[in-house]
Parts: structure tokens; sequence; C-alpha cells
């Protein structure tokens, strides 16, 4: 089972780009509080991600002739994973670098990709997801946003909602109905590329448990879409999106996201001195986890360098990173809480519960575990 | 050689000559005899012995489908202790014994030597002995082992009363002893889990209940899940341990058994919770395979013997990210790190 998803290593010309980001982000991190490197990839900072750009480091994987620096998955790799360990406030370019970008130079067409991918590795534009909606959560082909024909294009209604930062980027690429003569609710869909400041989008911030403003609900009250707008083939919305998720569920983001609050808590125990054996186990059952599930991120990486798209291995990988991801936090508050006599830094308690109350959201983006649990079902021949 | 050639034959092999039948009859107390002549008339057993010594001259890295394959038979003999021994032997230019042998790093006190729950530790006669230093090789004698006293199962406790004495002396591999015996059982839980999963798969697929297959079932399908989300976790770190190798220190071994053995309980569950009562009657085979997951976890250290050796690690790095640790010390074998990622121990 899996036979495919086996050990590899990261090539030497990848890991070569490591101390180029270590350089890179240095300056940025000094900036930023502990609680702030916890947002990760929720951190908005448009100058940190037009430095990245001018670093090369944007659109890693996309042909130089679009822009792109013409590596592969491995290089992408070193870098996420650089960011995403201290921290770094990556979410301006990250859904266009991530997802978007190879997107539009899978499906787009000629016309899209000089447009729009040159001005995504400039770090000059940003895109989000426009897949949920009021009705439409793990059941994504129930989206009810509708795009009707035009004389010159398309004209669309409806609503988007979680959106990641649409208040801040400039374009979504949004999925939604464009006939509903099927039976199945698969067919019909198509992607469009939705600029956000057009007249009849309106964007509303929705504020997070923490206080935050990183999501959004978009309204679409005919809005004018070129013919141009259109990604790939009308009616083939369903398959284009779940080629997209496997982009955004292969990566090494899904082991990271506790990872600022895991090494401040690991200082914190130098600081004191505490190496009792209980310590002493739980900070080694974390390392040896977060080494082993490293090794499967790269594992599936090296399935993307070999051009397959690893659907199957990039839930389980997901599914077990994001339980990790959401154990740290957890384990951490019982360990200090524990420990009530020992002093501890005020920003690694506020960045505990930080992430303590935000964890939920890690099995949550990017398809819930119980959707992911059913992809593996289905790879393994159960439904 | 190509270890395809290597690994198919072998896979032949092992499920010609390792029935559940045969693994019943060793575990019951017969003679594992037969079988045992059936392994070393394959050569296998030579597998890692340096090709200038006669043997397939395979490092620990590539060997893993195959040492993998032991647990996958539940193979009822310590052939992945033999192997490493023989090939120990060889690279001292010592001579092996005959008849399969141990891995065994003793606790050293005042009243003895001794080392509980040995799996399969009552079929050998010999050892190769760590004794912190040197390895010594060692006959085992009636008393010397004991059985540890688990149904079914030929686990013995080895004690001497008086430093036991040695027919050869040879040096000791980076790791020891006792890391090597703990990477074995980390491969061999990978190796059975596999098959554990491919148990419930096909289980779930013919069992039928509510008018269909279970495996039908929304909560039985996350179930599996799971396991097969521990089953591959397992398997990724046993390979990490057989990456490193016995000669590198014991960090990437310390994680293979960490994870290996913290997958047990809930491999062993789901399996079980999927068969229903079928699976702990010692009729349906899947008892071979859990009853050997529960031992294997705990022999050798279980997880969090092996997660305080590596706390204790990262707690004395100064390297300011886990992602760093990680990388410099148990990813990537130390010796083959470019220059300035060197870190002091």
């Amino acid at each position: 089972m899996f036979d495919s998803l086996v050990l590899a290593d990261l090539p030497p010309e990848a890991e070569a780009l490591r101390g180029t980001v270590k350089a890179l982000v240095q300056e940025t991190l000094a900036t930023l509080t502990l609680e702030q490197r916890a947002r990760s990839w929720a951190g908005f900072d448009a100058t940190f991600s037009r430095a990245m750009a001018a670093a090369g480091l944007i659109g890693l994987t996309l042909p130089r002739e679009y822009g792109g620096q013409g590596r592969g998955p491995f290089a992408r790799f070193v870098v996420v994973e650089e960011l995403l360990t201290v921290g770094a406030p990556v979410a301006a370019h990250w859904i266009a670098d991530r997802q978007s970008a190879p997107l539009l130079l899978r499906y787009g067409s000629e016309t899209q990709r000089r447009y729009y991918l040159p001005r995504i590795c400039r770090g000059e534009i940003y895109f989000c997801i426009g897949m949920s909606e009021p009705g439409a959560g793990s059941d994504l082909a129930s989206v009810r946003t509708r795009a009707v024909a035009t004389e010159s294009g398309w004209r669309l209604s409806g609503q988007k909602v979680w959106t990641t930062y649409a208040h801040r980027d400039d374009f979504m690429i949004a999925l939604v109905r464009t006939s509903e003569q099927s039976s199945d609710r698969r067919e019909g869909l198509s992607q469009f590329i939705v600029d956000l400041r057009a007249p009849g989008v309106n964007v509303r911030p929705i504020e997070d448990l923490a206080g935050d403003r990183h999501f959004s609900e978009v309204y679409f009250d005919d809005v004018v879409l070129p013919a141009e707008a259109l990604v790939g083939a009308e009616g083939q919305g369903w398959e284009q999106c779940i080629a997209e998720l496997a982009f955004e569920r292969s990566g090494p983001e899904r082991i990271y996201s506790s990872s600022v609050l895991l090494d401040a808590w690991i200082a914190h125990l130098r600081g004191v001195g505490r190496r009792d054996e209980a310590t002493r186990a739980l900070v080694g059952q974390l390392a040896s986890q977060l080494a082993v599930l490293r090794e499967m991120s790269i594992g599936c990486t090296a399935l993307l360098e070999r051009g397959m798209s690893p659907v199957v291995e990039a839930s389980i990988v997901k599914d077990l990173g994001t339980a990790f991801e959401q154990s740290i936090p957890a384990l951490i508050a019982d360990d200090l809480g524990a420990h009530p006599g020992e002093p501890v830094a005020p920003e690694l308690v506020r960045t505990l519960h930080y992430l303590s109350q935000l964890s939920p959201a890690f099995s949550l983006r990017g398809g819930t575990r119980e959707i992911l649990r059913g992809i593996i079902a289905r790879g393994m021949g159960l439904r | 050689m190509g270890l395809d050639e290597l690994l198919h034959p072998f896979d032949r092999l092992l499920s010609a000559v390792v029935t559940p039948a045969v693994v019943r009859a060793v575990d019951a107390g017969d003679s594992p005899q037969g079988l045992w002549s059936e392994l070393v008339a394959s050569g296998y057993l030579d597998l890692l012995v340096p090709e200038s010594a006669g043997g397939a001259g395979v490092s620990l890295a590539d060997a893993y489908p195959l040492l993998a394959l032991l647990g996958r038979y539940v193979v009822p003999l310590p052939v992945g202790e033999t192997m490493i021994a023989r090939a120990l032997l060889a690279e001292a230019c010592l001579p092996a014994p005959g008849g399969p042998l141990l891995l065994l790093a003793p606790r050293q006190t005042d009243s003895g030597w001794w080392q509980a729950g040995v799996p399969m530790g009552s079929l050998a006669r010999h050892a190769l002995v760590d004794d912190g230093e040197r390895l010594r090789l060692v006959e085992l004698d009636s008393v010397s082992l004991e059985s540890a006293g688990l149904h079914a199962s030929q686990s013995a406790n080895v004690r001497w009363n008086t430093i036991p004495t040695a027919s050869a002396e040879l040096a000791r591999p980076a790791s020891g002893l006792g890391a090597a015996a703990a990477l074995l059982r980390a491969v061999s839980i990978s190796g059975a889990a596999g098959r554990i999963l491919d148990f419930s798969l096909d289980y779930a697929r013919e069992r039928v209940q509510f008018g269909k297959p279970i495996g039908r079932q929304q909560a039985i399908q996350q179930q599996l899940a799971l396991l097969a989300e521990q089953v591959l976790m397992a398997r990724f770190a046993a390979s990490m341990g057989c990456r490193a190798g016995i000669d590198q220190g014991v960090l990437a071994i310390a994680v293979a058994k960490q994870v290996t053995s913290a997958a047990v309980p809930a491999i062993a569950a789901i399996a079980h919770a999927v068969h229903g009562a079928l699976g702990i009657t010692a009729e349906f085979d899947l008892q071979l395979y859990t009853r050997r997951l529960h031992e294997w976890r705990v022999a050798n250290g279980s997880e969090t013997y092996w997660a305080r050796m590596v706390g204790e690690a990262r707690l004395a790095s100064d390297v300011a990210t886990s992602t760093d640790f990680v990388r410099r010390r148990i990813t990537v074998p130390v010796g083959s790190l470019p220059p300035g990622e060197m870190e002091v121990p």
C-alpha cells in the first residue's frame, strides 16, 4: 500500500537555497514579536513578499520564460520549510505562489500566463481562493455562485466566505457554477479570475476568535467578467480545483504551524534548566515525530518532482501533520501549567494561548480531517 | 546484484517456509530447526556480510525492505539479529558460530548481568554481548536463559551471575547493540504493521453488516485511514533508522523506535476493532501479528525510553530551531554534512 512513498534526499542544489532564505528572513523577524511569528502563513507583509520576490524566491517552480526560477518541488520545499519554521510573514504572496500560479501555468491560456505569472513572481499581485460558500464547505460541489454567459463575457453573482485575505488581495480564482444541466453536481463548474477591485465586488473581513482579520466574506453583485477571465475549460472547474488542492496539500506547511511555539518552549526549558525524565521524554517525542513527518513530506515532494499528483499520500501527511501541529499547544499548555513555580515569559504564554485557540483551523483549512480520511479510504479502495 | 533481485526471492522464500502453521508451531515450543535449515541454505543470513567475506554486502540502509519482510511474515527466529551479528563478526575476521545469534546489551550490576524480555531469546545458542566498550561472543546455555513466561512466545530473560566468558571479542559499533536490536524491532514492527493493514482492508471488504461490507461504513473508513497513517509513519521511521545505520550514533535509531513503538497501540487496537471477536481467536492469524507488536513495542526500549534520549540531545543543543536540530542530527547521517553545518555533540 502506498509503495511509491519512500524516503528521499533533498538534493544539494535545493539545500543551497537554505542559506539565502535564512539571511533574508533575519531582518524581518527582528521586527516581529513571538506572537506575530506564530501567525506564520497568516502574517501579511507586502514588503517582505517583495523582498522574497527580489531574491528570486517566489515562483521557484515556474518556468523562466514566465518570470520563475525553473526549479523543482525540492527547491520549493527547502524555502517553505525555512519560512514556516521561523514564522516568516508569508501570507501576501502565499496563495499565489503555492496554488494560483501553478494552476494558471497548467490550465491558463497563454495570455493569462504572460500577464499574471511574471507579476506574481515579482511579488506585485496577490491571489486568494474562492471555494467555500455559506452553503458549500466540505461539500464543495454545492457551490451556488453563478456566472452567466453574456455577449462579451460573463456576469457573476453570489457569495464566497472564509476567503483568506480577500480584503487585501488583488485577485480571486473562484469556483462557480456555469451550468445546471447535469444531475452530477461536479459538472457545470468553472474557474474564473476575479479582479477584487471590479465594480460589484464587496469584501468584508471577518474577525476571528483571536481578534485577527485574515479571512473574509466576498459578495458578487452582477460583476462583469471579460471572456478571458475563464481559467481552463468551461465545465472543467471541479477537476481543476482538485488538482489545485493537491498543490495545497503536498507541501511541508502541514507540520510547521506550531514550530515557533515548540522552539520557544524548548528555549524556555533550557533557560530554566529543566531536564527531568518527563520533560526529556516530551521534548523527544515531539522532535521524533517532527523528524519522521518531515521525511514523509519530503517523500511526497519527491513524488511531485517525478511529475505525479500524490493526492492520497499528501492527505495522509496532512492529516498526521495537522494532528502533530495541534498536539503541540495542547501538550505545552499542560506542561507549563504543571510547573507553576517556573517564571515564563509573557509572550510565550500569549503565543501558547493564541495557538491553543486557533489550532482547530489547522485541520479545517485546505480540507477537513474527515474529508482527508475519506480520500485516504478511497485510495485504499474502500469507496 | 540489484536489490530487487534479492528482495523478490526472499519474499517468495519466506512466503513458502514461514507459513502461519510454522509460526504457530514455533510459538508453541516446537523445534525451529527445519525453518532454520531453510534460512541457512538460502544464504540470506549473510545479506549484510561484506562481499569480500563472501556475503551479499548490502548496507543496512538498502536492506530495509528485506528486513521489513521478517516482520511482515513474523519470522519466529532472530534472523535480523543473526544477520547483523554475522556481519560484525565477518568485519572482525572472526568465524560465526552456527545457529541463531542474539544482540544483547545487558544491565551490569553487582549481582551479575541481565536483560529482560529478549524477543525469540529462547531460540538462540549464542549472542554478541555489548559491555559498553567491546562486543563479546558468548555461548548461551540453559543457566543464562529463562522463558519470559509470555503465552505462545519464545521471549526470554537472560541472566549471568558472573561476567560471561567470551570466546572472542570485537569492536563495538557506534550505536551499540542495544540500539541495533531496537532498530530491528522498529523494522519488524513496520513490516508486521503493513501486513495488519492488508488483513484489515481485506476483512473490511468482505464482512457484511447492515446489508453492505463494513468497509463501506464511514466510521470504519475513518478508522482504516488512521491505521494506514500509522503504518506509513512506522515505515518511514524504521527506514530512517536503517538509513543512519549502526555506525553513526544513536539518534536516528532512537527516533525509529520511538515512533514505531508509539504507533503500536493504535495499530493493534484499530485492526482488532475492525475484525471484531474473530480477531481475538487463536485460530485467526491476526493474533500472530498483534501479540508480537505489543511485545516488540516494549522490547529494547519503549517509546518513552527512546524519547528521553532524543529529548536530552535536543535540550543539550544550541540550535535555535527543531527543524535544524532534526536536519543536522537525525535526518542527515553524521559525517555527510556540508562544512559549517556540523554540530558538536
